[in-house]
């Protein structure tokens, strides 16, 4: 797995905060606006003149070592302490004090930018609890970076805390990846109660062609449901959002969080989407992420997946039978019967993601979701062991 | 705000369901099931099911169901009850009644050409005065078919279904050729999807007809009674051959057109009832996948035959069952075999949609989502009314196919049709628990009772449905996983085999 975050030493100052980095042939073609590029002139890659550089309007340069020719015009990123953090084609932030960051990975099997971090539930088992303040920069930062994103990226995340507070703004991200990203698809995370006000629906819906909304549900009645994102009438929003968004012809993904708290109406669950929100594009059914509240919780959340596991298998097979595309994410493959591996995904962000010791002699690795590398022992299932294919095929 | 180790205050569980107790009941029915002991069918207007136990069900109507009841949230989840006012539950229960009925915003898809009214069968149930193979004055006239073409795309249905009938349409098929061609120069235009189908005995089936089908995608339907004698004895004709012949029009089309392209019907007189495995076990034996039975239409020459023929519902409904229970039992086995009678009731029991079948719905079908183009010019409400009309009774003709769609809409019969067509506003139907599976049949109520409203506890509509449903449900009910494999199979449209993990759900 690799970090997100680096140190690096700069030289000239940065005359803005968000770059992409590119290698120069691709830099010298690039349809990116050359002032937010840095070329990568690391190591053994073909070095271009410096004033030529700097001619071409170029922001600057990614190098192994400080180099004392720079020009002031030119911003120079060196001594990386994790080299590999940095790749071209990604999209980074710099800071004055050189902290790097990757917003935007090429080739990452997930992108997601969050958009804020306030929000309006309170999920029993949220890995990444929310926090109350202005963070308006977020949105700032986002509609900075989305040029900057490449054309071809097929899926960008939006996520939170809970995007539609943002209201409006909201609405100029989607815009902004409309226009400048026309082929992706953008997924926003969204427990879609604002969208109760129909309003808000037709304000966040215009350009929806291209968005799906990824909705989280819990339980199919109010209390359930409400008790897990502990917010009283959260049910009753939620419904009353999805159908709002229904019938301004949103693509919706509805996103179940297989728990202690959760597990005893799985199947149920399945029953009431295909009754009442058979429009759905996808509903997936997801392992706890051992973070933020789910570790505080971990005894009112956790069952060992190998226990819930035939009420999952119904719960998913309920639905992908009744013609509902349906996945499974964050639960490794030996943890589930072998006809329904089709529909386990690979879903853990690859900066999270790793694998057990006993993962080394399984031949299914390559293909499996692995765990959250911060599971401790306390999550660990008694189901692990490595998969050996001539043993199973 | 708290940084770093951020600690959640947790609201503890029953904050959330405090006055759960405290419950209001929404619309729903109820019936016992005759073979389903101790227990209570509830259903709800948009057709969602639960069985309680007789002690549950009292509970829930003295308001006394105690929110820990193993019950309560399965009717709080289908909108059978609500706590708190839910906002929600309404807008569900609104949702799911709007996708059920969603043929409504459609208007007519099915529309039916009677090509020409002669045939060389001399069915003694025949549902219709057929002519003689040589009398072309039964024959749809030019004149007709074009003004029939323009009431059709009239209709606002984005999906046009265009079924021809006779007689045997066959003996018309340059008319089919006309119509179809008068078809395809709006298709684009007219930006609809248009599915044609025929009815036929495929006795007078040509290559040149075959070559015509496979161009336009034809979808054939035709009549197989049983094993040759039965169908023989149903189907007289000059040469006594009529099974051979259908069988080998059935084997050209299907090398042809392939064999999805074919289905067949029975039709079942008194002498089917007696045997109903080796109706199935002849369509197994010709290949067929879905089988259809149906008992006598009261129409046509039926009624006068019928006490040679006929047979009362209860003797149908036995029949059925015990069909239905080898139909069953053969999937388990592994032949894939469907009744398309359960399956279309199984449809509007298990899925949130309806079925595209118009002969059970409500409002009716009938004039709503089905219009008939007569071979002499007139229009009917559906192909029982224009039966009716055959017999002498013309009450469901709407007008002439050179009367504008809106006119006809404005007609007498369309008048009877929303009065009487709404099975939920029809006495005894509006109580029934089954109402959201079935429908309304006034054109049949008028044929055999004289009352489009119909008297429920003496119609032949009723006691078959009613037979039906209660078969159904028992099945339901008892939810072994082998036939609820094969009951999801059916729902789906595909092999049974596709649901080789399915269990109890």
């Amino acid at each position: 797995m690799l970090s997100l975050h680096t140190h690096a030493q700069l030289s000239g100052s940065p005359s803005k905060r968000i770059y992409k980095v590119l290698g120069i042939s691709e830099a010298l073609t690039t349809s990116h606006s050359v002032e937010r590029i840095l070329i990568d002139q690391r190591s053994s890659l073909p070095q271009l003149d410096l004033q030529v550089m700097a001619k071409l309007g170029f922001a600057g340069l990614v190098s192994d070592r400080p180099r004392a020719d720079v020009p002031s015009d030119l911003l120079c990123v060196s001594n990386l302490s994790e080299s590999k953090v940095v790749g071209r084609g990604d999209v980074v932030r710099i800071r004055d004090r050189g902290q790097v960051s990757v917003l935007n990975r090429r080739g990452a099997n997930a992108n997601f930018l969050l958009a804020t971090e306030r929000c309006n539930s309170y999920c029993l088992m949220c890995s990444q609890p929310p926090r109350d303040g202005v963070d308006d920069w977020r949105v700032d930062e986002i509609l900075d970076l989305i040029p900057l994103i490449d054309k071809n990226i097929s899926v960008l995340g939006i996520t939170g805390g809970e995007p539609t507070l943002l209201g409006r703004r909201l609405a100029e991200i989607i815009c902004s990846v409309t226009q400048n990203l026309p082929n992706t698809q953008l997924n926003i995370l969204s427990n879609a109660r604002l969208f109760s006000d129909a309003s808000l629906a037709d304000v966040l819906t215009v350009d929806s062609c291209k968005v799906l909304w990824a909705v989280p549900l819990y339980a199919d009645t109010a209390a359930r449901h409400d008790y897990v994102v502990q917010a009283d009438g959260a049910f009753d929003e939620t419904l009353n959002g999805l159908y709002n968004l229904a019938e301004r012809k949103a693509a919706i993904e509805l996103r179940m969080v297989v728990h202690a708290q959760t597990v005893e109406r799985l199947v149920q669950f399945s029953e009431f989407v295909w009754r009442s929100l058979p429009f759905v594009a996808h509903v997936a059914f997801m392992g706890l992420e051992p973070m933020g509240f789910a570790k505080q919780n971990r005894d009112l959340l956790y069952v060992d997946p190998v226990d819930y596991g035939p009420t999952l298998e119904t719960a998913v097979w309920y639905l992908q039978d009744r013609g509902i595309p349906t996945s499974i994410y964050n639960t490794p493959l030996c943890l589930l019967n072998r006809d329904i591996w089709p529909l386990a995904r690979q879903s853990i962000s690859d900066w999270k993601n790793s694998f057990a010791p006993e993962c080394d002699d399984c031949d299914l690795q390559s293909r499996c979701s692995g765990f959250f590398k911060s599971a401790g022992s306390g999550w660990r299932s008694r189901g692990i062991q490595p998969i050996n294919k001539e043993c199973t095929i | 705000m708290v940084l770093g180790g951020l600690l959640q205050i947790r609201l503890a569980r029953d904050q959330f369901d405090s006055n759960a107790n405290v419950y209001e009941r929404l619309s729903y029915r109820s019936a016992r099931v005759p073979g389903v002991d101790g227990r209570v069918l509830v259903t709800s207007d948009a057709g969602e099911f639960v069985f309680l136990t007789s002690d549950e069900f009292s509970q829930l109507e003295a308001g006394t169901l105690h929110s820990t009841s193993p019950k309560f949230d399965d009717l709080l989840a289908k909108q059978l009850i609500r706590v708190g006012g839910s906002s929600s539950s309404i807008r569900i229960a609104e949702a799911k009644l709007r996708t059920k009925k969603a043929f409504m915003r459609e208007g007519q898809t099915l529309h039916i050409f009677v090509v020409s009214l002669r045939c060389n069968h001399s069915c003694a149930y025949c549902q219709v005065s057929r002519q003689g193979v040589h009398d072309k004055k039964f024959d749809m006239s030019s004149a007709t078919a074009v003004a029939a073409v323009d009431r059709m795309f009239e209709s606002s249905a984005r999906h046009l279904t265009v079924e021809f009938q006779g007689g045997e349409p066959l003996l018309a098929f340059e008319r089919i050729v006309e119509i179809v061609e008068l078809v395809e120069a709006r298709r684009n235009t007219s930006k609809r999807g248009i599915t044609y189908t025929i009815t036929s005995t495929l006795h007078h089936l040509s290559e040149e007809m075959l070559k015509f089908f496979k161009v336009h995608k034809f979808q054939i339907s035709t009549s197989i009674d049983g094993p040759s004698a039965l169908h023989n004895a149903n189907r007289p004709t000059p040469d006594r051959d009529a099974h051979a012949r259908t069988l080998s029009g059935l084997w050209s089309a299907r090398n042809s057109l392939g064999a999805n392209s074919i289905s067949a019907l029975t039709t079942l007189t008194k002498r089917s009832l007696s045997n109903p495995e080796a109706i199935v076990d002849e369509y197994v034996r010709l290949g067929f996948r879905s089988i259809f039975l149906r008992p006598l239409s009261p129409y046509g020459f039926a009624r006068r035959s019928e006490r040679k023929l006929g047979y009362d519902m209860a003797e149908f409904v036995s029949f059925y069952e015990r069909a239905l229970a080898y139909i069953l039992e053969l999937n388990r086995q592994g032949v894939q075999i469907e009744e398309a009678y359960a399956s279309i009731l199984l449809t509007h029991i298990l899925t949130p949609f309806a079925s595209n079948y118009v002969d059970l719905r409500s409002p009716t079908g009938a004039g709503f989502g089905v219009l008939v183009y007569n071979y002499d010019g007139g229009v009917y409400a559906s192909d029982e009314s224009r039966m009716l009309a055959e017999m002498g009774d013309d009450l469901f003709r709407l007008g002439s196919v050179h009367d504008s769609l809106p006119k006809l809409m404005e007609s007498q019969a369309m008048s009877i049709l929303r009065r009487t067509g709404i099975a939920e506003e029809l006495p005894v139907c509006r109580d029934c628990a089954f109402l959201p599976h079935c429908g309304a049949d006034p054109v049949h109520a008028y044929a055999t009772q004289g009352d489009p409203a119909g008297d429920r506890l003496s119609s032949a509509h009723c006691l078959r449905h009613m037979g039906l449903f209660r078969i159904l449900f028992r099945y339901l009910e008892a939810a072994d996983p082998e036939v609820m494999r094969t009951f999801l199979a059916w729902i789906n449209k595909k092999p049974r085999s596709t649901f080789a993990h399915a269990g109890t759900s």
